[in-house]
């Protein structure tokens, strides 16, 4: 069958109820002008597709919005309405919302006035799109200085307007008027309305991004503090959301992988003849060992994709040990790699004196996103371009490494970005746009393609398996006097977002990085003061270094629920070990040092933990000392944690049943501070998705393997949190910036991340309190509890 | 492929198919619906579900020649522009993350309520255990299906504050 490109007005409509009424196009459109906002060329090449008139050749379509352009950001409606243009995404955390609640409040605009587009490549600037929990903190302020440096210009004209000087007016839902005389006004849409600011912002990069006006302070912010309903939610009710698994273009294909059914297999030979008579086949598309199926319809591909039959070769050598034999591989395998960071005093000496020495070792098996609905991307080449439809929270990134990968000039590449499954780090969203880009680049046609639910559990990329032992010291009262820490990590080749030579498809291809990047990962993050303290975190490779399912990269906090488990539990041994109250025992290691740093992390700590004790309702004594004899033993654990400038302190309350061998999370106490607070209710949501996620990965999360392949294949094999697992209670205490009056306000830090990282290690102090037993050994399933409390 | 008559949301379509495509495909890919999306195609996780005689079934797993009443998506559970309670209640709660899931989640807590107004939390618990959401939202969910139920009960919009009164 020859497809015939079509029409680019085609395309135009496909984006046309993403983009909404009120849409930049649909101004351009309107208005005539073609500059606002964005380079000319872009607009140019923009305006003609809609007109089907796009050139063809070497003119480059989508270059990259010049970020240090005032239009580029923002732009303002003769209707008094106003688009902001941020290049980040919203993976549901409502960081949409809170952006716009930011540049309202330094525009003066109402909330309603306003839209905003994220993560667009031919419309947004390059902010590197999304990862680190930093949208607010980072993004959201650069987004302040611009809104504000657009207020600033807005006031400019509006004094030559009104004859008023600048300092004599004032401005309110997009308003502005003379203090002496509020007739004297002048709105938004009259002074540019349909066009363009012509401001130049400064900066050597788009973080460092300003123009001439500065932020208001945190007393005159109206919007910010509110909880504003998040805008995206009605469409993801009712059903009318477009989302980039919807996009369904004119002419589009669907494809389905066939992935190697043994790790490290190399492909011997493609019995074609096996799908050629199915409905819908259109070709097998093959390079290395990437194979991919293409049909007409969805349910055509999956058809073939499962009955293709292919010859594969087996490796010479087992990928991997099986994830039985996981952590014994990581302690009696030879590092590749070591290192030591945060090293003090003299560790050794302080153990020779030690009244008691505790030691432990704790087990944190790989674990993945899996997300709930599988990768997927969609590749249009009309015209000699590509346009991918991704809910890939690195879209900058995707657009170059597809580029490189393809061969062919960024400028012919743009990247849109749409609501998807949840973001949360290096998905296997990287891995579908590569594929999509490529299967569409070989047919010339567009193509969309799904990963099956086998493939995103078993071949997402994976957060690293860790082993850690610890050894503590005591002295005779009591106190920590040496601190001993030793991880081994399963992060030799980790990869990044959107490498042209780390992409499952690139590495199935046979292409491979010069090197592997091993994956860093920080001792836990606290603020105890401990004399002596050695840490060394050490890298082990297995024998597939690539192209493998075990594959490590970026996963919610990366490294930090693993990290701050051990520490986190360990700390809590040593509680035991001194017969001290568990928080009383991490106040006294807070205390024990007046040393603080800029984001006064130590007061802060100190804060969030006696916040979240008086929250619960803590009362002091020593974990386990007062276990019962019913069924259903009641436990409460507490951990402490910052992550970057927030901190975070947990207690949990557990039920563990002694006959089943179930533990449930009955209730959570978060205290959280990460300075200014944006969004309080879109706060909260996001601190309960990290708290049930990390629920979730402590009690059931495990990818298994064997030795050829990953044996973790659906929900059943792969186990995640459901609705009775769900803790009948959550409370949240904000404990909102700096707790000395003295001090102004913090700015805001990030949130979502720091709040996950502690849950396992409060969940095993608080199953230790119940019970008298230490669970070590992630997840803590039911079969693993009733072993442990067996022995 | 053979022509097959479907009643969706009040419509009727027919559709070229094989009898054996599973009704998601159809109701995605042919007649253009966004609510039921594919989250494994093997009926564990509720993302594809759709309402047949108010009953919560998985279409990535109904072949179509299996359709045998009308089938409601979420886009059907509006009535002329007015939201559903449950609808409703999930945006009064700020239910959704990403809210790939939530279209199994509010339908099968419309079919829930439909068959018991007034659950308790752990019929709550049970009723919805089988629709697994990623972002982990359930703590929302479930006030939000208690919200639904009190709004569907007295017609009135419910005063319970989120996250307090469940």
């Amino acid at each position: 069958m020859k497809w015939t490109p079509h029409a680019s007005t085609s395309l135009d409509d496909a984006l046309a109820p993403w983009e909404g009424a009120t849409s930049r196009r649909d101004f351009l459109k309107s208005s005539g002008l073609f500059v606002l906002g964005f380079g000319a060329t872009g607009g140019a090449g923009f305006i003609a597709s809609a007109n089907g008139q796009r050139p063809n050749g070497d003119t480059a379509p989508y270059p990259e919005p010049d970020f240090h352009d005032l239009d580029s950001w923002l732009v303002v409606h003769e209707d008094e309405t106003a688009v902001f243009y941020v290049g980040k995404t919203d993976g549901g955390q409502g960081t949409g919302t809170a952006i716009r609640q930011m540049m309202c409040d330094e525009l003066d605009i109402g909330f309603d006035q306003t839209t905003l587009v994220m993560g667009r490549t031919d419309l947004t600037v390059d902010q590197g799109g999304s990862g680190g929990s930093d949208a607010i903190e980072r993004d959201g302020t650069v987004a302040r200085r611009v809104a504000a440096e657009a207020r600033r210009a807005l006031f400019e004209l509006a004094s030559d307007r009104l004859g008023v000087p600048v300092d004599g007016l004032n401005a309110r839902e997009g308003v502005i008027f003379s203090n002496a005389n509020s007739s004297k006004r002048v709105s938004y849409g009259q002074l540019v309305g349909g066009q363009r600011f012509d401001v130049i912002l400064t900066g050597a990069n788009v973080n460092a991004i300003t123009g001439i006006a500065p932020i208001k302070s945190v007393q005159d912010l109206r919007l910010v503090g509110q909880s504003i309903p998040r805008y995206d939610i009605p469409a993801k009710v009712d059903g009318s959301l477009e989302w980039a698994v919807d996009v369904n273009l004119p002419g589009m294909v669907h494809a389905r992988n066939v992935r190697p059914p043994i790790v490290g297999a190399t492909l011997v030979a493609i019995d074609e003849s096996s799908v050629r008579d199915l409905p819908g086949f259109i070709q097998v598309v093959n390079r290395g060992n990437y194979v991919a199926v293409v049909c007409e319809r969805e349910e055509q591909a999956i058809e073939a994709a499962q009955k293709l039959e292919v010859e594969w070769a087996s490796p010479e050598f087992a990928p991997f040990p099986s994830s039985e034999n996981l952590f014994d591989y990581l302690r009696n395998t030879t590092p590749e790699l070591g290192g030591s960071a945060r090293d003090n005093g003299d560790p050794e000496a302080a153990f020779a004196d030690a009244a008691t020495i505790v030691t432990a070792a704790y087990d944190v098996p790989f674990q993945g996103h899996t997300a709930i609905g599988p990768a997927h991307g969609i590749a249009d080449p009309s015209d000699g371009q590509l346009t991918i439809y991704t809910n890939d929270m690195k879209p900058y990134s995707l657009r170059t490494g597809v580029a490189e990968f393809l061969g062919i000039p960024a400028e012919q590449v743009r990247v849109i970005w749409m609501d998807g499954p949840q973001l949360y780090g290096r998905t296997a969203a990287d891995d579908a746009g590569f594929e999509a880009a490529f299967l569409a680049h070989e047919l010339g046609r567009p193509v969309r393609v799904q990963w099956m639910r086998h493939e995103e559990t078993a071949w997402d990329t994976k957060g690293p398996a860790f082993a850690f032992n610890l050894r503590g010291g005591l002295d005779a009262k009591g106190n920590v006097v040496a601190w001993d820490y030793r991880a081994r990590v399963a992060n030799y080749a980790h990869v990044g977002y959107n490498e042209p030579d780390t992409v499952l498809i690139a590495q199935l291809m046979g292409i491979r990085p010069e090197r592997p990047s091993p994956g860093g990962a920080r001792p836990p993050d606290e603020m105890y003061a401990i004399p002596n303290r050695r840490h060394e975190t050490q890298v082990v490779r297995f024998p597939q270094a690539f192209e493998t399912p075990l594959r490590t990269g970026n996963l919610r906090d990366p490294n930090g629920p693993q990290t701050t488990f051990a520490g986190e539990s360990f700390i809590d041994e040593m509680a035991a070990a001194a017969k001290a109250d568990p928080v009383e025992f991490r106040l006294r290691l807070l205390r024990g040092s007046q040393e603080d740093d800029a984001a006064f992390r130590r007061t802060r700590s100190i804060a969030v933990v006696e916040a979240a004790a008086d929250a619960y309702g803590w009362t002091p004594r020593s974990a386990a000392s007062n276990v019962g004899t019913n069924r259903i033993l009641t436990g409460r654990g507490f951990a402490y944690a910052y992550r970057i400038s927030t901190t975070i302190a947990h207690v949990v309350e557990v039920e563990v049943d002694r006959e089943t061998g179930r533990v449930w999370v009955k209730r959570m106490v978060c205290a959280h501070d990460c300075g200014l607070v944006i969004n309080p209710d879109g706060l909260e949501s996001t601190i309960q998705g990290n708290l049930l996620h990390g629920i979730s990965r402590t009690l059931f999360e495990e990818i298994q393997f064997d030795e050829e392949k990953v044996t973790s294949v659906d929900w059943r094999t792969h186990p995640t949190i459901t609705h009775m697992d769900a803790p009948d209670q959550i409370d949240i205490v904000i404990v909102n910036g700096d707790p000395n009056p003295d001090r102004p306000d913090l700015p805001p830090y990030g949130a979502g991340e720091p709040s996950h990282r502690l849950v396992a290690a409060a969940i095993a102090n608080g199953i230790y309190d119940a019970t008298g037993v230490r669970l070590r050994r992630i997840p803590f399933r039911p079969e693993q509890v009733l072993d442990a409390l067996d022995t | 492929m053979s022509e097959i008559t479907l009643r969706v949301n009040g419509k009727t379509h027919t559709v070229d198919v094989e009898p054996s495509t599973p009704l998601l495909y159809i109701l995605r890919n042919d007649l253009g619906l966004r609510g039921p999306r594919f989250g494994c195609g093997l009926g564990q996780c509720g993302t594809c579900t759709v309402l047949m005689d108010g009953r919560a079934v998985r279409s990535c797993m109904r072949p179509v020649e299996r359709v045998n009443s009308e089938v409601t998506t979420l886009e059907g559970l509006s009535m002329e522009g007015e939201l559903h309670p449950v609808q409703q209640a999930w945006i009064d709660e700020q239910v959704p993350q990403c809210g790939y899931c939530q279209n199994g989640q509010i339908l099968t807590a419309k079919a829930l309520l439909d068959e018991n107004p007034d659950p308790t939390d752990a019929e709550v618990r049970t009723g919805m255990n089988g629709v697994l959401c990623r972002c982990m939202t359930y703590y929302r969910i479930q006030a939000a299906v208690k919200r639904a139920a009190e709004v569907m009960a007295t017609g009135e919009a419910g005063s319970s504050e989120r996250g307090v009164d469940r």
